[in-house]
């Protein structure tokens, strides 16, 4: 059976010169580079990012808030050395802030300027001129696919978007081209990764998740917290890291409206450094509790099971 | 030679995983671009490509498991995958352990207990000491080990999994074990916080233990009796296909932890399709009047408020034992999305009818207001059996004159009336006064008008009568309310 290699495909359809070399030589050495840059994965997000390398797709991320979506893109960027270019997305995001804009006021004074000159231009000569490059402002999609130097994509909270807008996407998602009626099509120069982030508020479309692999981020587990913390705070020990990492394992079991997010976690474990702690004792845990959970009722809950024992707290 | 990718789909879509053709091909492409020999990978590569929602990994994980046991899943299978290929070659052998996978290669049979060297006490003490170091390959061993020596397992006996789960378990007296790990874990001037943390994460790794021995028990029964039968056996349905009516302990888990998010998803989608249709038609006038601006070019369109009319909702619920989950359930979901609406207003009843609309607007979470109901809601007026004629007729003489054009009114229950009388005409005559009567039942619609329901009598008063049966078909329903 002849195997096809999806990069090489690609590299013709866009017309590079060469298949760039992939990225990474297995998932070992994901979960290596990334580590190096601060970001600890797991065996199934180094996975996904490594077939994304080498299948040359999107990488969908969906998860909790604050489970490192938004981070794993940035690591990426550093480990290999690519420039991240980012869209956040939002509702009302069209075309014209995510793709490409025609710069209408130098397009005006064009066509003022030409009317002054000779009342008999040509119009279609016109039309050419100010629809060319020279007007074309660029936006983060277009951005990446013009790129020459090696980029990383983020499109991050694509949820936010209305479920028409998803539309602009699915060019670049499956062709790596943008295409502009006035223009024509932009292929890209390179082969961006791309990561698109969400946080799961609305479904996304068949059509856009057809064209991502898929990654699910959920909260990680205690070992993973662990050296996160100790990664993201400096000057934290490891034996507080791991209390921290083992009372966020035991809230999150809770059934609380919100469970605290990795963010929590950390900003938790900063200000635990900061007011000299070495260990967790009871007082604590219920002094600082609400820098981990936001809701009234998420404390209470919380503060009963964990250090309530049936005991009234002074 | 198997077209394994193509069988493992089939199960998958049985399971209600909704997988594509395009992501059958992409799968396909995908396994040709890595090393097949290496099972994680596989895994990864499938379900990065297969599997488009977080909430189906573990559907996913469990055929998964089924179908590339790993002895079964050999290379060879994998590499026919592709089906342009799968005719081709005839000649490879079809030997499930020429190249197996990477992984517990090892070959065994069912087992037929008490064959195992070790005695009781020593695997209690193996699982102890593994368990306690964190040893995840000693705890896989040990799992062997359980289920050789107590399930018991015999080739070809028509059993599920959960039976030999089951005996294994009771046989390996978990309790025991949970408060040696907490003993151990537990230093002596660990105050209550540090007790807490040791007691959870004693019972994380009991749960891992037995994940690890079903895993175990999956794995000899695929053997058994291939993945194909297994699959049909151990598939669980995904939580908004489970059904609300019969859903055991475990389902009624699931079912209460998807609630939520899929009713905070339909209130999303709903707050948004309404601020979309919010845009009126253009306002010419000041659109003109904008453009003066941009030297008469109308650059920036204005446009007209509309109208939008929010609908009145009233819903009326049984609670009474057997369909209170799904009057919870309606409950959560209708309040959750209450601004769409410019009212609703909630009653239940079993022989007596209440009013909880308070319990709602005191909490800004549904589910808190939900679990009040039961408590705090009167409904009991005499035997506590359901009397949809007596509600229908408690309503109709404290509430009639709040129902009128703008009013939806949703009724939901079985309609086992327990031989009471119906009282249809009451329901005629709200009909009469509403918008729109709708009934929900939960029960299938084979079941209708048998035995004590008279869903029948009340139908003609109706705009409509749905089945309702699962957390699929009641946001569908509830999403066109809206
Ligand atoms: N695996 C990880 N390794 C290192 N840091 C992490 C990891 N996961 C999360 N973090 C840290 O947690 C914080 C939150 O991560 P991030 O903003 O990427 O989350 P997110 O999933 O994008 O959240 P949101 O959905 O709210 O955008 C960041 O400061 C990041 O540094
Ligand atoms: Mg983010």
């Amino acid at each position: 059976m002849s195997s096809i290699d999806p990069r090489q495909e690609l590299a013709d359809r866009l017309g590079l010169a060469e298949v760039p070399p992939a990225r990474f030589e297995n998932v070992a050495e994901v979960i290596e580079r990334l580590r190096q840059n601060d970001y600890l994965s797991d065996e199934a997000i180094a996975s996904v990012t490594f077939l994304a390398d080498r299948l040359a797709k999107p990488v969908l991320v969906e998860g909790p808030a604050g489970t490192g979506k938004t981070a794993l893109a940035k690591a990426v960027a550093d480990a290999v050395g690519a420039r991240l270019i980012r869209l956040q997305c939002y509702e009302g995001l069209d075309e014209s802030k995510a793709l490409y804009e025609w710069n209408y006021r130098k397009q005006l004074l064009r066509i003022q300027a030409g009317r002054s000159e000779s009342s008999a231009e040509d119009w279609s000569a016109l039309e050419e001129d100010i629809f060319a490059e020279e007007f074309l402002l660029t936006r983060p999609l277009l951005e990446a696919i013009s790129a020459t130097e090696p980029v990383v994509l983020l499109i991050d909270e694509i949820d936010r978007v209305e479920l028409e807008t998803e539309a602009l996407l699915l060019e670049i998602l499956s062709e790596y081209q943008v295409s502009i009626p006035e223009l024509g099509t932009v292929k890209a120069k390179q082969i961006p990764m791309v990561f698109l982030t969400s946080n799961n508020t609305r479904e996304l479309s068949e059509a856009l998740k057809r064209r991502c692999l898929y990654l699910y981020v959920g909260y990680p587990d205690v070992e993973r917290e662990r050296d996160i913390i100790i990664s993201r705070v400096p000057g934290i020990s490891t034996a507080l890291a791991e209390q921290i990492a083992r009372v966020v394992r035991s809230l999150r079991n809770l059934d609380l409206k919100k469970a605290p997010s990795v963010s929590e976690t950390l900003d938790w474990a900063r200000t635990l450094v900061l007011l000299g702690r070495e260990e967790i004792g009871e007082a604590d845990a219920v002094a600082t509790l609400h820098i981990l959970l936001k809701y009234q009722a998420d404390l209470e809950k919380a503060t009963k099971e964990l250090v309530g024992r049936g005991k009234a707290l002074a | 030679m198997r077209n394994l990718l193509g069988e493992f789909i089939v199960e998958l879509r049985a399971a209600g995983l909704p997988v594509s053709m395009s992501e059958h091909v992409d799968a396909a492409r995908a396994l040709t671009a890595i090393d097949i020999s290496d099972r994680d990978m596989v895994k990864a590569c499938l379900a990065a490509t297969l599997v488009k929602n977080g909430d189906h990994m573990p559907v996913f994980s469990t055929a998964f498991d089924v179908y590339f046991s790993n002895r079964h899943a050999s290379g060879a299978d994998l590499g026919e995958m592709n089906e342009e290929s799968s005719n081709a070659d005839e000649t490879k052998g079809d030997d499930p352990n020429a190249t197996g996978m990477r992984g517990s290669g090892r070959s065994r049979g069912m087992g037929g207990g008490g064959g195992s060297s070790m005695s009781a006490e020593e695997l209690a003490e193996m699982l102890f000491k593994a368990m306690q170091s964190n040893d995840l390959n000693s705890m896989r061993s040990g799992a062997r080990e359980a289920v050789d020596r107590y399930a018991g397992m015999e080739p070809g006996r028509p059993v599920g999994g959960t039976y030999y789960l089951y005996r294994t378990l009771r046989n390996l007296d978990l309790d025991t074990l949970m408060d040696r790990l907490i003993a151990a874990g537990t230093k002596a001037d660990a105050d209550g916080l540090e007790e807490r943390l040791v007691k959870d994460e004693a019972k994380a790794k009991v749960e891992a233990l037995k994940a690890a021995i079903e895993a175990e028990i999956r794995e000899r029964l695929v053997d058994d009796r291939g993945a194909e039968a297994l699959g049909k056996s151990v598939r669980k349905p995904l939580p908004e296909d489970i059904d609300v009516m019969h859903a055991n302990r475990d389902e009624m888990a699931q079912l209460e932890r998807a609630l939520k998010p899929l009713s905070r998803k339909l209130a999303t989608r709903l707050a948004r399709r309404r601020r979309k249709r919010r845009r009126g038609p253009i306002d010419l006038r000041s659109t003109v009047r904008r453009s003066l601006s941009t030297g008469g070019v109308p650059i920036d369109l204005r446009f007209k408020p509309p109208h939008p009319a929010k609908p009145e909702i009233v819903v009326i619920a049984d609670i009474s034992g057997s369909v209170a989950s799904f009057a919870r359930f309606t409950l959560h979901m209708v309040h959750a999305i209450s601004s769409q609406f410019s009212k609703v207003r909630s009653f239940v009843f079993v022989d007596g009818l209440d009013e909880v609309t308070h319990l709602f607007e005191e909490s800004d979470d549904p589910a808190e207001a939900v679990a009040r109901i039961n408590s705090e809601a009167d409904v009991i007026a005499f035997d506590g059996h359901s009397d949809y004629g007596r509600a229908l007729l408690v309503f109709h003489e404290k509430y009639a004159s709040t129902i009128n054009k703008r009013t939806a009114v949703l009724i939901l229950g079985d309609a086992r009336n327990n031989y009471h009388q119906a009282h249809a005409e009451v329901l005629a005559d709200l009909k009469f006064r509403a918008r729109n009567v709708y009934w929900l039942n939960p029960e299938p619609t084979s079941y209708w008008n048998s035995g004590d329901s008279v869903i029948r009598e009340y139908a003609p008063y109706c705009d409509k009568v749905v089945e309702c049966r699962s957390l699929r078909q009641l946001e569908a329903f509830v999403g066109d309310l809206a």
